[in-house]
């Protein structure tokens, strides 16, 4: 190999180590106004989170990272508890398979069911446009009933605010929950090692994607339907399968690439996952590729990642196919030593590329 | 939905077949390659297709990301378009990131201009029609492939008699921005990639220049993996036997002679501007359209002042020579750390399709494998 091939090489890793180091550096908040980028999930949402949030709030039961806040009442022996809370302003209200209702039911037991929590109670915040049908209102609260009788949680608190016309869209809805941790296992990205496995429950991008769908500019007819589902039962087994379990995580917006670079920064490991090891369904990846998507940035409501030491992977993945919302659930990856916070994707005709977060909203390519 | 017709040509063994055609054809030689589409480089990266390829063949990205093209004066223009009360500014989701001179359409959205972004030019004349008290303006960008469905809009618009509705014309025509890097001093390519989209409209006599007076090949490719591969195996080929020529990889979508229909409908609504800047490439002479005189009527640029000032690219920014595949997104000064997805100085930091976009995101890796390999090699 010739030096000035070399010298080239040297030059670009030298500009690569720049680009992680303005990677790592601490996060610093440019922008002049809240744009949609600061809530889709991906870089703008953590640079918001890191720059504002966590200096403002920061507290040892709230790190930024956890889906849930985790603390004891007092004493030694009390139960530890969980608690979080999450709002829901999807447009459409409903969509194939579901509607904004069983999605904030599903999604406060979730982010409770990723710490390890037991969810004991949820409380409901509806805030109302002016002008909202009643009948709308109504089917609203029949999902977010039977949701909550289909997970077997109760919401027991609630408060309703209405706002003059144009001032919200519709209906927004807050739920936040309360959820008893497990004290036979200790979920932590900094339990992570290398060789550990990188599961995923199902098929990834069926949210995103039926939301997508559904809003009115697109009319591509497809039979794609929401998985909005609560997984606190697929957690209980997992964790009854293979108690050593690193880490669960929800995989919602951003999608999968975007939780498996929190998980791989967090954990300053890196994780490299075969991309014809992770299911998606074809009509979805069909969809994504008209729309120039990538499924991994897309959402998901029913789906989780669970990073479990090599040894047990094969139990836990028994158990998650055994489970009714684990039917399509599938070993994607392994966590390495390095390259330290990076995802790396090998493609199907032996190619490799690196997974990033994702950046801004999906933005649509034009060709 | 299936995937057929896309699986097919992502088949493992018929793709090791090709890369290892291509190394056997290229040993002992150098190649640059330009991929004039940003298509392709999107496709190249995705896919990790260069870990395929020997070193001794490099990928150059070249002009065809209609994004990154755009220069940042008329970026100012839609945003003072957008700003107009009462205006609906409808625009494809890749152009809301890219930065105008102060910001970019994200903010004069979170600002309070209505912008919304939009899939076709027929998404935005819906707009016109379901919104009739508002005005509706387009934001038309692209080549070849995008600039008929903007003609055949303008055609509905009239025949409807739609008065609320105009376009914001920026397409541009790839033969000149071509025919540009053929001339730029220190350029060092040995064959194109030609564009698969822009060539189902203009078919293949558009580049028979390339072959016949700079001596260079051209194959039309697919986006498909196997389809970018055996376009390299072509051009090696066309090299080997010194008979540099226009050959057609794509003919399963491209027709040697193109749509005629959608060349009709564009000369119709559109004709060449005498010059149009290109972003990092400067003004090129008849290398954009604008739309014509008879469809005033639904033209932004007569409806609305435009500002239409010269802005000077950012001085730290080297689109311009990543444009031209004078230096690789990695050697600009800003890339990866004033310049970055989040923070974009540059249009080709924007589009994933954009050279250094592309790159930030897909390509980091495999020269982290480089360096592993040379870390090994005692000092």
């Amino acid at each position: 190999m010739t030096s000035r091939v070399e010298s080239s090489l040297t030059s670009q890793l030298d500009r690569i180590d720049r680009v992680r180091v303005a990677r790592e550096a601490r996060a610093i908040l440019r922008d002049q106004h809240i744009t949609l980028s600061h809530g889709s999930g991906g870089k703008a949402t953590h640079t918001l989170i890191d720059a504002l949030f966590v200096p403002a709030f920061g507290d040892p039961a709230t790190d930024g990272f956890a889906d849930a806040a985790t603390f004891s009442t007092n004493g030694v022996g009390s139960p530890r508890l969980a608690f979080t809370t999450d709002s829901y302003v999807v447009s459409p209200l409903f969509f194939p398979g579901g509607d904004i209702g069983a999605l904030a039911v599903n999604g406060t037991i979730n982010d409770l069911a990723m710490s390890g929590a037991r969810p004991l109670c949820l409380s409901l915040g509806l805030i109302l446009e002016e002008g909202l049908e009643m009948d709308v209102l109504r089917r609203i609260v029949a999902s977010l009933s039977s949701a909550a009788s289909v997970a077997g949680v109760r919401i027991v608190t609630g408060d309703t605010k209405v706002v003059p016309r144009g001032k919200a869209d519709r209906l927004f809805i807050n739920t936040s929950g309360v959820g008893l941790l497990r004290e036979d296992v200790e979920l932590s990205a900094e339990s992570i090692r290398p060789g550990d496995a990188i599961l995923v429950s199902g098929d990834m991008a069926d949210h995103g994607m039926a939301v997508m769908l559904a809003r009115e500019a697109l009319e591509l007819e497809t039979d794609i339907r929401t998985d909005s589902a609560a997984l606190h039962t697929l957690v209980d087994a997992i964790l009854d399968a293979a108690p050593a379990t690193r880490l669960l995580k929800d995989p919602t917006r951003g999608g999968l690439a975007t939780t498996l670079n929190e998980i791989a920064r967090r954990a300053n490991v890196g994780i490299v996952v075969e991309e014809s090891a992770v299911p998606i369904k074809p009509e979805v990846r069909g969809a994504c590729e008209i729309l120039g998507l990538d499924p991994f940035h897309i959402a998901n409501e029913g789906k989780l990642v669970a990073v479990i030491p090599g040894e047990q992977a094969a139990s836990a993945l028994a158990s998650m196919r055994a489970h009714t919302l684990g039917l399509a659930a599938a070993i994607v990856g392994t966590v390495h030593a390095g390259p330290e916070g990076m995802v790396v994707l090998r493609t199907p005709i032996g190619g490799s590329r690196v997974l990033d977060m994702l950046v801004g909203d999906p933005l649509p390519r034009i060709c | 939905m299936t995937m057929q017709f896309v699986d097919e040509f992502r088949d493992p063994t018929s793709i090791r077949h090709l890369a290892d055609e291509i190394a056997r054809r290229s040993a002992g030689k150098t190649f640059k390659f330009m991929e004039v589409c940003g298509g392709h480089t999107h496709s190249i990266y995705k896919h990790g297709l260069q870990d395929l390829l020997p070193q001794n063949v490099e990928l150059v990205h070249g002009p065809g990301c209609p994004v990154c093209v755009i220069p940042m004066g008329r970026i100012d223009d839609a945003m003072a378009i957008a700003r107009n009360p009462g205006v609906i500014f409808a625009t494809f989701g890749d152009m809301m990131r890219v930065p105008s001179s102060s910001g970019s359409l994200l903010d004069a959205k979170a600002d309070g201009a209505d912008v919304r972004f939009v899939y076709s030019p027929l998404d935005a004349l819906k707009l016109a029609r379901d919104n009739p008290d508002r005005q509706v303006v387009f934001f038309a960008v692209g080549f070849e492939t995008t600039a008929p469905s903007t003609a055949a809009t303008l055609l509905r618009a009239r025949s409807e008699g739609l008065r609320n509705f105009s376009v914001f014309c920026n397409h541009v025509t790839i033969i000149p921005a071509i025919k540009a890097i053929l001339d730029s001093p220190g350029m060092q390519l040995d064959g194109f990639i030609g564009p698969g989209h822009v060539s189902t409209i203009i078919g293949l006599s558009p580049f028979e220049f390339i072959p016949a007076l700079y001596r260079k090949p051209l194959v039309v490719s697919g986006f498909e993996p196997a389809d970018i591969l055996q376009s390299i195996v072509m051009i090696l080929d066309q090299l080997e036997k010194r008979a540099p020529a226009v050959e057609n990889q794509y003919a399963r979508v491209v027709r040697p002679e193109g749509n005629r229909r959608a060349l009709e409908i564009l000369s119709t609504t559109m004709e060449l501007r005498p010059h149009f800047e290109w972003r990092g490439l400067g003004f090129i002479t008849q290398s954009a359209l604008k739309v014509r005189a008879e469809f005033a009527d639904w033209d932004a640029e007569v409806r609305y002042p435009v500002p239409g000032l010269r802005v000077a690219d950012p001085k730290a920014c080297q689109c311009g020579e990543v444009l031209k595949g004078v230096i690789k997104p990695w050697q600009c000064r800003v890339f990866g750390t004033a310049c970055t997805p989040e923070t974009p100085i540059g249009s080709c930091m924007v589009s994933p399709e954009g050279a250094c976009a592309a790159y930030y995101n897909y390509g980091r890796y495999s020269l982290m494998k480089q360096g592993a390999a040379l870390d090994t090699v005692p000092a």
